[in-house]
């Protein structure tokens, strides 16, 4: 907007707030703030709701009731809630999630270890949602109600309705243990699972980095799998976008412009028309990758991926609330973010949208 | 020509198409079978409704079309390949799968069902009130929409239910409280390009309260919008559910709840296939044909949605 500034109704000029570029930042920001806060509180209020009793578990059953009262005391759960709040909020901001009760390491510690495995699948996967789904949501806008459109609608349709731990069942049944043209479960083969040091936690890139293409190989055929289904859930969701964007620029006049001055239908589709696409088309990856971190819980527990999703689930089944919350806030945390980015990404590289 | 239609004895097609209707009623009835015939021209989406019909007809004769009890062990019987007398084999403890995915079937549509008549409802009030109201009112409940929107919905699925502890209310409930946000989302849109009409402030000069007025003549302008958003999302909804079943949180054993059965059939995976195959396309089959049924209603409906 340019009205940076407005008139008062006495003629002098007030700077507004939040106007500008400086004040649309900040905006970003306070929202940003605003549902981290949220967040926070949703995790802090499941975690009271919990019929686990913290006391009892860190002092067991059999503890007389002066100990019981004193690490009640020391855990600060007898303060007021509101002050239990701010207690939990100000350990999160400074990186402190609490202990696990299974892995007895700080959640944060855990989390760190286990991030980059989810990290890895979830960019293999946008990228093969990428590299398949554009080309497919171009194909199908340019043949709109023909035979290739209804066939991209299909496979998308198929991909919104596929449980996606039964995919993965069959993924294996089909791909790994009748025909053996992938690896199993688990990132590496257990034979090779010592010979590899986490530098970064990428596998694939660790294992370039000691230069052994044995064990890269190995990755790979780990990887593809996991990857190749989650990729399709993207995948589906890219191509319904790119479709429904590029019918909207096909119509456009400025493409008629085009057809009259002879450029050929291959530059239009893919220079004028796709390059207008890829500015909303990079909100929808960007969202797709952020529904990937979430949708490969199911996935990383059918393919024992050591990743944040399998974290997540195991605490779970073993009542660790500590790392369960910690990879929850996490999990919402980097979604929240994503988010975010996308949205400045798209101001930044749309110039209409800086206006 | 009116007064013709009007004195002639009509058939009912007659009475559907007229083009001067004699009541509200009879304008209603037209409306519909009009989007009715627009509808069924759509294949694809009289395929989604046969999927749904038919999930709810084997909901309600469940016990007439099962060959066996669900529920029934018989363990000199188990995991037997399909045969004519167990159409889709049986399952580790000898049950068989076809009866099992039969009442399973009440599972699915027990848990759309509430996880709609909750979330849309509230969904509906938390826009609507946002939208009508303004101000900070709108402010408070669309930040509180957001946060609920910022979370990933099987991630805070999971974290409710290890809260409340897993069985199939609580997983409901889980649901429900992620799915109602895109709801108000919709609700609280419609509402505010409504609001500003003559017809409200009509209705206001008449006395008409604001809840009246929210519930009388706001609500029903974002019904058409908030159905075919549940519709679409009732796939969704299975799948989180299926999800939850898979991991055990969801419907208890011995209940033949689909994600379930998905889940005890994969540690026979490689030589009994069927034990994890079957329930896992039950599960394809329904939530595909919600899906499909969602954009058939969406072209009739809501003609903005489509392209």
């Amino acid at each position: 907007m340019s009205a940076v500034t407005r008139k008062n109704r006495d003629g002098r000029t007030r700077a507004r707030l939040f106007s500008g570029k400086a004040g649309s930042l900040l905006r970003l920001v306070f929202s940003l703030a605003i549902t981290f806060f949220g967040l926070l509180l949703v995790t802090f209020l499941i975690g009271r709701v919990l019929p686990i009793d913290p006391v009892l578990a860190a002092v067991g059953d059999r503890a007389p009731q002066a100990v019981y009262d004193r690490v009640r005391e020391e855990m600060g759960l007898n303060l007021p809630i509101w002050q239990q709040f701010f207690i939990y909020i100000s350990n999160i901001l400074q990186g402190d999630f609490g202990t696990s009760v299974l892995t007895s390491n700080p959640v944060l510690e855990d989390i760190k270890r286990v991030f980059p495995a989810t990290l890895e699948l979830a960019t293999i996967a946008t990228i093969i949602g990428v590299i398949l789904g554009i080309p497919a949501g171009v194909f199908a806008a340019i043949n709109k109600g023909k035979w290739p459109d209804h066939v991209v609608r299909v496979i998308g349709l198929a991909g919104y309705s596929m449980p996606i731990f039964w995919l993965g069942l069959m993924g294996l049944l089909v791909f790994y243990m009748k025909l053996d043209w992938v690896a199993g479960p688990g990132r590496l083969d257990a034979f090779y699972v010592d010979f590899i040091e986490p530098t970064t936690g990428l596998m694939l890139v660790d294992t370039l980095i000691e230069g052994d293409m044995d064990l890269f190989w190995n990755a790979v055929s780990h990887i593809i799998l996991p990857a190749s289904i989650l990729a399709y859930f993207s995948l589906a969701y890219i191509a319904r976008m790119t479709r429904s964007f590029m019918l909207e620029q096909l119509s456009q006049e400025y493409i008629l412009t085009a057809r009259v001055k002879g450029i050929s239908e291959h530059r239009i589709i893919w220079r004028h028309a796709l390059g207008n696409v890829m500015v909303p088309l990079v909100t929808v990856i960007a969202l797709s990758y952020a529904n990937l971190l979430e949708g490969s819980v199911l996935t990383e527990i059918i393919f024992a991926w050591p990743g944040l999703g399998l974290y997540i689930t195991n605490s779970l089944l073993n009542a660790d609330m500590n790392a369960v919350l910690g990879g929850t806030v996490v999990v919402g945390a980097v979604f929240i973010s994503v988010n975010m980015l996308s949205d400045v990404l798209y101001r930044f590289l749309d110039p209409r949208a800086r206006r | 020509m009116t007064t013709q239609i009007s004195t002639a004895k009509p058939g009912l097609k007659q009475w559907l198409t007229s083009d001067t209707p004699q009541s509200r009623w009879q304008a209603k009835c037209g409306r519909a079978w009009l989007g009715w015939i627009k509808f069924s021209e759509n294949k694809l989406a009289m395929i989604g409704l046969s999927v749904v019909v038919g999930l709810i007809l084997v909901t309600i004769f469940a016990p007439l079309l099962a060959p066996y009890d669900p529920l029934a062990a018989n363990l000199a019987n188990r995991i037997q390949p399909p045969s004519g007398d167990h159409w889709f084999g049986t399952d580790q403890l000898g049950r068989d799968i076809l009866s099992r995915l039969i009442y399973g079937a009440q599972y699915t549509l027990l848990i759309v069902g509430l996880v709609a008549i909750t979330a849309a409802p509230l969904g509906l009030l938390v826009g609507t009130a946002a939208g009508f109201f303004g101000g900070w009112i709108d402010a408070v409940l669309m930040r509180i929409t957001d946060v609920f929107l910022a979370f990933p919905k099987l991630i805070l699925a999971l974290a409710f239910v290890s809260a409340l502890g897993p069985g199939i209310e609580n997983a409901i409930l889980a649901i429900a409280i992620t799915a109602w946000p895109p709801y108000a989302r919709i609700a609280r849109a419609e509402t505010i390009t409504v609001r500003k009409e003559d017809y409200i402030e009509a209705a206001r000069l008449q006395g008409t309260s604001n809840f009246a007025l929210i519930i009388g003549h706001i609500t029903p302008m974002c019904m058409s919008s908030l159905v075919v958003r549940v519709t679409l999302d009732m796939a969704g909804m299975i799948l989180i559910a299926a999800g939850l079943g898979f991991l055990g949180l969801g419907a208890q054993p011995p209940m033949p709840e689909w994600g379930a059965m998905v889940s005890d059939g994969r540690q026979f995976l490689l030589e009994q296939w069927w034990v994890a195959t079957v329930p896992g396309l039950a599960i394809f089959v329904v939530s595909l044909g919600f899906n499909l049924l969602g954009d058939g209603l969406r072209d009739v409906l809501d003609p903005r949605g489509g392209d």
